[in-house]
């Protein structure tokens, strides 16, 4: 049977995870036509990623079957914004080009959510472009969608709690944690498991997470190999470990994804991410947004700021307000986490050596980026952040590494077929776009 | 009815690879199985594999039925033909 997604709708929300789910589902009663579109292959952002290597938590699935079961909520699984499309009236607060795996066309919407969610934070170091160097989210993530880690020897290394959940992850798998090298220091550490009383949820989750391997003070060095990771080089202290092993999973911390904001003309507010008011409207109006593009914070905040966009974005504003007491309460955990995993920018950028690319796409190297005098200067002059990721990762590491100032993106947000722009350019005269 | 498995093929240049993997399992999975599940050579000639699992860096992108998709937010269907971005075999070490 082919049915038809409809090229218009009342409220468009961008990202499935905790966020996007909870804004769908706290819309849903106002009647609303309601279409969430997520990249991922099923809902959930990365936390709640499905796959065959997770057991989803029960909070998940209840989430998805309650979307599931809203007949006005369309889940678009596996679609993109690519850019930014012609607006077919005044009323829309946006019109995107999306694209999925068979088709592109220009969504119409009256409201838009911004669930877009964080990215990790990838730092070079010699050897990071090796097979087998991976985030630490994005080895987890990797898991999660099936790949194979057992009896594999994998350091786990960077900053964040994110890295015990990764090790955690990897050890379920049936992988063995060499070692967890967190950053921070032990005082650090130790002050922020102290606050986790105050959220009970968390600090119920911490001693499940503890690893033996875990080192503060830690920080990798190098990624050995030729062809692929054979060993890592790890700072402890005053001394260099070295561990041999098959993989690296590396990660600084989260980048909020603030791209497609940014381009739309939403302003960006405290921790780099899109600032909005206590209904969680961006300076946009008609524009929301919710989740770690808001400065990162964990899924519990990410859930309350999802549903105050969903009522406020349904009109229901006394249903969002009744929510900011929880809301001040994660944000307050959101703090925590900022306080006591802060990057420790002049270590990191000694890091690189002049031969150790920085922008993966176009193979740029850290020595022509140290000539550069800024983000723009360098992409005219090298080619930085130019390549298929349009510098998504690079562009985060050259602000740690050169203090350069990240720049808006521009048109267009991801690679995208011809036939996308083409077809997504002959709207808005088709009413709809057959779906497979 | 789910089905338990999937099987995919895998082409390497010349040289084709049937790879067996769980319902569900992204292509950057069943491109890891034979290791380091290379997807790419970098325009210095490097080879590269999935980095950020997430679908941001596309470092894993790879040719799917003959069409540019990102092997960690693609699942693997049965039949489906997956072309690595040169001649070179994807365990290569």
């Amino acid at each position: 049977m082919t049915r038809t997604t409809p090229t218009r709708c009342d409220l468009l929300i961008i990202g499935a995870g905790p966020a996007g789910m909870a804004a769908a589902l706290a819309a849903a009663g106002s009647g609303m036509r309601i279409a969430v579109v997520d990249d991922n292959p099923a809902p959930g952002g990365q936390i709640w990623r499905d796959g065959p290597g997770v057991q989803l938590p029960p909070l998940a699935r209840q989430h998805r079957r309650a979307l599931a079961r809203h007949t006005n909520i369309e889940i678009l699984c596996g679609t993109r914004v690519v850019g930014l499309g012609e607006r077919a009236s005044t009323g829309d607060a946006a019109s995107l080009i999306l694209e999925n795996a068979t088709r592109g066309w220009t969504q119409h919407a009256s409201r838009l959510i911004l669930c877009t969610g964080a990215r990790e934070l990838l730092l070079p170091f010699p050897g990071w472009t090796l097979p087998g160097v991976t985030g630490a989210g994005g080895l987890q993530a990797l898991i999660k969608a099936g790949l194979n880690v057992r009896d594999q020897r994998i350091v786990v290394a960077g900053t964040g709690p994110l890295l015990l959940a990764a090790a955690s992850t990897a050890r379920k798998a049936g992988a063995q944690v060499l070692r967890v090298a967190e950053m921070a220091s032990w005082g650090a550490l130790a002050a922020f498991a102290a606050q986790l009383v105050r959220w009970p949820a968390k600090a119920w989750q911490a001693p499940t997470l503890l690893h033996p391997g875990l080192r503060a003070n830690a920080h990798v060095l190098e990624a050995l190999g030729s062809t692929q990771v054979k060993a890592v080089r790890l700072q402890r202290g005053n001394t260099v470990e070295q561990l041999a092993c098959e993989r690296i999973a590396c990660g600084f911390g989260l980048v909020p994804n603030t791209h497609l904001g940014q381009m739309l003309g939403c302003i960006l507010g405290e921790r780099s991410g899109l600032q909005v008011d206590a209904l969680m409207q961006t300076t946009v109006p008609g524009i929301y947004a919710a989740g770690e593009c808001t400065g990162f914070g964990g899924s519990e905040r990410a859930l309350v700021q999802g549903a105050i966009a969903g009522h406020a974005a349904a009109g229901e504003s006394a249903a969002a307000q009744a929510l900011q007491h929880p809301l001040a309460r994660w944000n307050a955990f959101a703090d925590a986490l900022h306080r006591h995993f802060p990057l420790r920018a002049e270590a990191l950028a000694a890091l690189p050596r002049p031969d150790t690319f920085v922008c993966r796409c176009e193979d740029v190297a850290h020595g022509a980026l140290q000539a550069r005098s800024s983000w723009i200067d360098a992409k005219l002059h090298t080619r930085c952040g130019m390549g298929a990721c349009q510098g998504r990762i690079c562009g985060a590491a050259a602000q740690v590494l050169y203090g350069w100032a990240p720049q808006p993106a521009r048109h267009l947000l991801s690679p995208a077929r011809i036939a996308t722009l083409a077809d997504a350019g002959s709207e808005p005269t088709h009413e709809s776009v057959p779906r497979i | 009815m789910k089905n338990t498995a999937a099987m995919v093929e895998v082409q390497v240049g010349a040289a084709r690879v049937l790879v067996r993997v769980p319902a569900g399992s992204s292509v950057a999975a069943a491109l890891a199985q034979q290791p380091p599940g290379c997807t790419r050579l970098s325009v210095s000639g490097q080879w590269r594999a999935p980095l950020c699992g997430m679908g941001v860096c596309h470092e894993c992108r790879v040719l799917i039925n003959g069409r540019e998709r990102l092997a960690c937010q693609t699942v693997c269907e049965d039949g489906m033909h997956i072309t690595t971005s040169s001649a070179q075999p994807a365990g290569t070490t």
